[in-house]
């Protein structure tokens, strides 16, 4: 061999023979992951990854910091996206040939019945997951600053995750896809109510022209499929996909996760189990050479108690992941997606109900279409989107049921938003409401004084109280919140449990009347 | 550091808005309102000119039959039709709350999404509906009637 001539077809063997591990070389420049540069370039060499930091708190890796709901909604996203696609192969969006097309998935497809399973189980354990991952990034006070424009990103991925799940329930185009569109386009058509009563409906029509835009006719039809499908498969993901990576992305900028002020006398690692801890601050180039903002690390600064991202909070992740797939899957073999009978204009389901996340909704829809379909969830929405601006305190942040009033407080407001949402609902349905007591009363009155308004009045009393007593915004928050968190359980169990034909209330649906 | 004003700004004193910022800006300015105008064009696409629906305006015969005060429902419509000695008219059935298609029972109407009744001439009775059942224009055609269900006309009206 030594003295085999460097021909150019040697080199050209000798090349290819090479290929594979060059190829991996050209991939993974920096190499395997084995020591701390080498762990650290394999975050930040790859787009991906490299929206974490390289290194984590040891605090955020603990299970209780974030119960990896976060990660959970992410995976659960991925697996619809996954699905999503494959359902598409067969899929066409226009009326009946689409309940057909569901039709054919379901029971002729190889495995089409498994994976729309798999696709609806994923897209509920998404909408369970991101409201706990809000609950969570709330009761630790992690919206606070710097932390207050991802707390509104997450806020837009909220009702993009809803709106997602509302547009990708018309499209099987059966009787129960169809009758929870014709409601929800005309809770968008409610502010009709509104203007109705002021007489101005003919002049300032925005609840007609939100129907029209929605469904891009007057009646649920073909037209409104193929915008509902355009929103599922399209705009929605992409501004999903978007929202997501500002998210991750932020959670870095900002700090990583919220840590209490005294975090790192909490978890100090005297001995390091498997790899050594930083116990210096690591040399922040970037703001040494004063390119951004923030603080210089000052050299000795006490231990900073990080691991590398690598393997410590990836292996986390891909754990989560498996998790999460685990239980959409098991889901999905023990439980089949709903298909009821083809979509008829004429019939309504009886009871006609949406999913079950937006029950609560229905239920005080069922009171007042404006106020329980646009006029509290807006309430809501914004007064979400406001709480890092009005609660600027810094006691807690970073622990659970942090600040003042803690957790006693978070368990007396649990108790308090239970026991009114309960009892004013058992009220309106044991006695009735306004109309049946004074057959004259305007609608206007029952718009603005029904049971979903009372509830949420009696909420913000509650809420200014605590804020009083306390003397702290946090504690304001802290009641409102979990009031509203019980408000939306309740109605929702209401909704789903006990309301049968003509919405009337029934103890078990073993009682529902034929109709 | 505050400086007098000069009486007389001289060439070499710095504008008060630089003219490349000045350009830079109106550069901005109007990149920005091209893009804005073009939104709206295109927010104008999705509002359909043209509402793709059926007719609204159909003939039916009655059956003979028909009782004072019993409806009769055309097929593949959302009409309730009565005849009683006054005349003919027509009440919508599709619920004023949220577009549910309302039952008609002998004395009246009501709405199985969530629980609104009315009376047999629409006016409501129970539940959230904000609005009574609208009654439709009916014009006599020989021995048929025609309903338009785009066109309402005052409750009471009979043909």
């Amino acid at each position: 061999m030594e003295n085999e001539e460097r021909t150019a077809l040697n080199t050209f063997w000798h090349n290819l023979r090479a290929v594979p591990v060059d190829l991996y070389r050209a991939m993974f420049r920096g190499g395997a992951p084995v020591t701390d540069r080498t762990r650290s370039s394999f975050v930040f060499g790859n787009v991906f990854l490299h929206l974490h930091s390289v290194r984590t708190h040891l605090w955020s890796l603990r299970w209780s910091a974030t119960m990896g709901l976060g990660i959970i909604t992410t995976a659960a996203f991925l697996i619809t996206l996954v699905t999503g696609v494959l359902l598409m192969f067969y899929y066409k969006p226009y009326p009946d040939v689409a309940y057909h097309s569901i039709k054919d998935i379901h029971f002729i497809v190889p495995t089409g019945r498994f994976i729309r399973n798999i696709h609806r189980w994923a897209a509920n354990v998404m909408v369970v997951a991101v409201i706990l991952h809000m609950a969570r990034a709330f009761y630790t006070a992690s919206y606070r600053k710097p932390r207050e424009f991802n707390w509104l990103i997450g806020w837009g991925l909220l009702v993009t995750t809803l709106a997602l799940s509302f547009t990708g329930y018309l499209l099987p185009w059966d009787q129960l896809a169809y009758w929870a569109i014709t409601i929800g386009a005309n809770i968008a058509q409610s502010p009709r109510e509104i203007t109705d009563a002021m007489g101005i409906t003919e002049w300032m029509d925005i609840g007609g022209l939100q129907r029209e835009i929605l469904l891009g006719s007057d009646i649920v039809g073909e037209e409104s499929l193929i915008r509902f499908y355009l929103l599922h498969v399209m705009i929605l993901p992409i501004v999903m996909a978007m929202l997501m990576a500002v998210h991750f992305w932020r959670i870095r900028k900002d700090g990583g996760l919220a840590k209490p002020a005294d975090v790192n006398e909490r978890v100090s690692v005297s001995q390091p189990e498997h790899y050594p801890v930083f116990t210096e601050e690591p040399k922040k180039t970037y703001q040494l050479a004063a390119v951004v903002k923030g603080r210089t690390p000052a050299v000795g600064s006490g231990p900073e108690n990080t691991v590398p991202s690598m393997p410590h909070l990836f292996y986390a992740e891909l754990g989560i992941l498996m998790f999460t797939t685990l239980i959409c899957v098991a889901l999905a073999l023990v439980s089949d997606a709903p298909l009821k009978e083809l979509a008829n204009p004429l019939v309504p389901e009886n009871p006609a109900k949406a999913p079950w996340y937006f029950l609560g909704l229905q239920e005080i829809v069922s009171f007042s279409a404006f106020m329980g379909g646009i006029g509290i969830p807006m309430l809501c929405w914004i007064g979400l989107g406001l709480i890092p601006f009005l609660d600027k305190e810094t006691e807690g942040t970073g622990e659970w049921f942090g600040g003042p009033g803690g957790r006693r407080l978070a368990l007396w407001s649990m108790v308090y938003g239970f026991a009114t949402s309960i009892a004013v609902e058992a009220f309106a349905i044991r006695f009735g409401w306004l109309r049946e007591w004074f057959p004259d009363v305007p609608q206007l009155v029952i718009t603005f004084l029904n049971p979903g308004t009372v509830i949420t009045a009696l909420y913000a009393g509650y809420s200014i109280w605590a804020l009083r007593r306390f003397n702290s915004t946090r504690a304001g928050a802290l009641a409102l919140f979990t009031c509203f968190l019980c408000g939306f359980i309740v109605l929702t169990v209401i909704g789903t449990y006990f309301r049968g034909p003509n919405w009337v209330f029934f103890w078990s649906p073993a009682d529902w009347k034929a109709h | 550091m505050t400086t007098k004003p000069k009486e007389k700004p001289s060439r070499f004193d710095p504008e008060p808005v630089p003219r490349r910022d000045f350009l830079g800006l109106a550069a901005l300015g109007s990149m920005a309102l091209a893009l804005l105008v073009s939104a709206f064009g295109m927010l104008r696409l999705p509002k359909a000119a043209v509402s793709a629906s059926p007719s609204k305006k159909f003939e039916v015969d009655i059956p003979d039959a028909l009782p004072a005060g019993e409806a009769f429902v055309p097929p593949g419509r959302n009409v309730a039709v009565f005849r009683d000695t006054e005349g003919v008219y027509a009440i919508s059935t599709v619920c004023t709350h949220l577009g549910c298609i309302v039952k008609a029972l002998p004395n009246g109407f009501e709405c199985p999404c969530h629980g609104s009744g009315f009376a047999a001439d629409g006016a409501v009775t129970k539940g959230p509906a904000p609005k009574p059942l609208p009654w439709l224009k009916v014009t006599a055609r020989g021995n048929a009637v025609v309903i338009d269900e785009e066109t309402t006309v005052a409750s009471g009206t009979k043909v």
